[in-house]
């Protein structure tokens, strides 16, 4: 599988596509979320796996978001996440609220191809009210009363990460980050920035394959070196906490965010793989 | 150098992990942006008690291989004896918001969100509150809005809820049958009148209401050696400003 440009995977994914994104722990796309904004996305929903961070902030900033189903937006350390703070404010977003294991939950019933699994928790909790697509049943193996929660398989349109590398078939190497394998086994696409495209085969070599997402499941690989910054990469390199801190200021006003994004999404195309 | 607040918050933490009127704590999982109930369960485990910890957020030897739903599979099964959660908003039920204030989902203030809390508090034998901020716009009578119950109906599968509440002034313990806090012990400079006046949500007062103990010297040495070495890599500023560790580069 040759690698694609990373604007040719922008301009890949249509408007309106719901996108699974992982959060700031667990390999974001930060320079396909970059490139989305350079293209001009619009009426994307995002899915945070299963939280979102610092690339769905920037996404809805630029106005490419019109819903974000999530268990939590944060920045980590540097607080509160601005634009997604404003946008629900604002109400030029749609956020549907779940909890952790609910997506990771409604993604593995898609993975196994089933309508729908069960969860425990989450029963007298806001959330199940203000989600009529979930239901709570009488559990059918129990003769006791013992209600459970049912969840919808979610398959997204497109599951974007960023992983290590991708060898010569298409392989791509997440270490243990394994919910970013769940997520491209629930969804219909999977679109992945890579650091570097290495030869040979992972599936092939024992000691990587266990941290390998088949070719299978991935439609196209693009370069994109230091792509999740400035989240860290494994141990590849670390957070930029500095660079979080800045954009979390900046991004307090609108002023302030289309100031970043000309210097930081639009100023640095160099740093694009072209 | 005098005890730093945040040694005494780790210390009571700590207290009430090694409760022995609490189900045991053998596998204990702690949250992220969580440096004191981590500093609490360092302090446990190098105090030699055999207590396997797993720190969501550790970067280098990450406990977890099947990714972030590990976490919630092991809690569902109950192999994870203890979590800590906190909220922007407790009330006196032990139910915990992190959504927000104003009508669904947070039209006054925006909270972060639920996270995993609607599923871990259901599943954990115990849960220790924490909260560092006492007040009464954080410890409320009501919650505007649920991320999760404090207690459960019968007929709901529940393993445990709220063991205590930890907060910058004092300890609250929790009584699930009453749904109901009971104030145990004072930090520095509280009395019960001046925990009453910052909290929104009435309450019990135990017979023996003391203040908190004070960490030994042995405590403090493990902290400021020991637990600060394994802190440093994942809370860096924390490890700054309390210990003044210096940061790497």
């Amino acid at each position: 599988m040759d690698p694609i440009s990373l604007e040719a995977m922008a301009a890949s994914v249509p408007d309106g596509a719901l996108i699974a994104l992982p959060p700031d722990n667990s390999l974001p796309s930060v320079a396909l979320a970059k490139a989305l904004v350079r293209r001009g996305a619009r009426g994307l929903r995002l899915l945070g796996v299963p939280v979102s961070g610092f690339a769905t902030d920037v996404l809805i900033g630029a106005g490419c978001v019109v819903e974000v189903q999530t268990s939590a937006v944060s920045l980590g350390e540097a607080g509160f996440a601005p634009r997604f703070s404003a946008a629900l404010k604002a109400g030029t977003i749609t956020v549907r609220d779940a909890t952790c294991p609910a997506i990771h939950t409604m993604l593995q019933a898609a993975e196994k191809g089933v309508p729908f699994m069960p969860l425990r928790g989450v029963i007298g909790s806001d959330i199940l009210a203000h989600r009529p697509d979930w239901r709570v049943i009488q559990n059918p193996f129990s003769d006791a009363p013992d209600e459970i929660l049912l969840l919808p398989a979610l398959s997204p349109h497109i599951a974007v990460f960023h992983a290590v590398m991708a060898d010569a078939e298409g392989n791509v190497w997440v270490g243990r980050r394994r919910e970013c394998a769940t997520v491209a086994h629930a969804s219909k696409r999977a679109l992945v920035t890579v650091e570097r495209v290495v030869a040979g085969n992972f599936l092939e070599d024992e000691r990587l394959a266990p941290g390998t997402i088949s070719g299978t499941y991935v439609e196209a690989v693009a370069i994109a070196e230091r792509g999740a910054q400035p989240v860290a990469l494994l141990d590849e390199y670390g957070v930029d906490a500095a660079y979080v801190a800045n954009y979390a200021r900046m991004a307090k006003t609108d002023a302030g965010f289309a100031e970043w994004c000309a210097e930081h999404v639009f100023g640095d195309l160099q740093a694009a793989a072209e | 150098m005098s005890v730093q607040p945040e040694e005494r918050l780790a210390c009571a933490l700590a207290r009430l992990i090694l409760d022995p009127a609490a189900p045991p704590a053998r596998h204990i999982a702690v949250g992220a942006a969580s440096p004191i109930p981590a500093a609490a369960c360092w302090l446990v485990k190098k105090q030699g008690h055999a207590v396997r910890l797993s720190l969501l957020h550790k970067r280098s030897g990450n406990p977890f291989t099947e990714g972030s739903r590990e976490l919630f599979d092991l809690t569902g099964q109950g192999r994870i004896d203890l979590f800590f959660l906190g909220g922007g908003q407790i009330d006196g039920q032990a139910n915990l918001n992190l959504v927000g204030t104003g009508e669904w989902p947070g039209t006054g203030v925006r909270f972060p969100g639920s996270f995993g809390s609607a599923f871990m508090y259901f599943m954990t034998p115990r849960t220790i509150l924490f909260r560092e901020e006492h007040s009464p716009r954080v410890l409320v009578e009501k919650v505007d809005m649920i991320s999760a119950p404090g207690v459960s109906p019968p007929g709901v599968f529940r393993r445990g809820t709220a063991q205590a509440l930890v907060t910058g002034r004092c300890v609250f313990t929790f009584d699930a049958a009453r749904a109901r806090f009971t104030l145990a012990s004072l930090m520095p400079g509280e009395t019960e009148a001046s925990v009453r006046a910052a909290t929104g949500f009435d309450f019990d007062v135990a017979p023996g209401l003391a203040a908190a103990p004070e960490p030994s010297e042995a405590e403090l040495a493990i902290l400021r050696g020991a637990v600060c070495d394994e802190m440093a890599e994942t809370y860096p500023e924390f490890c700054a400003r309390v210990w003044g560790r210096a940061q790497a580069a």
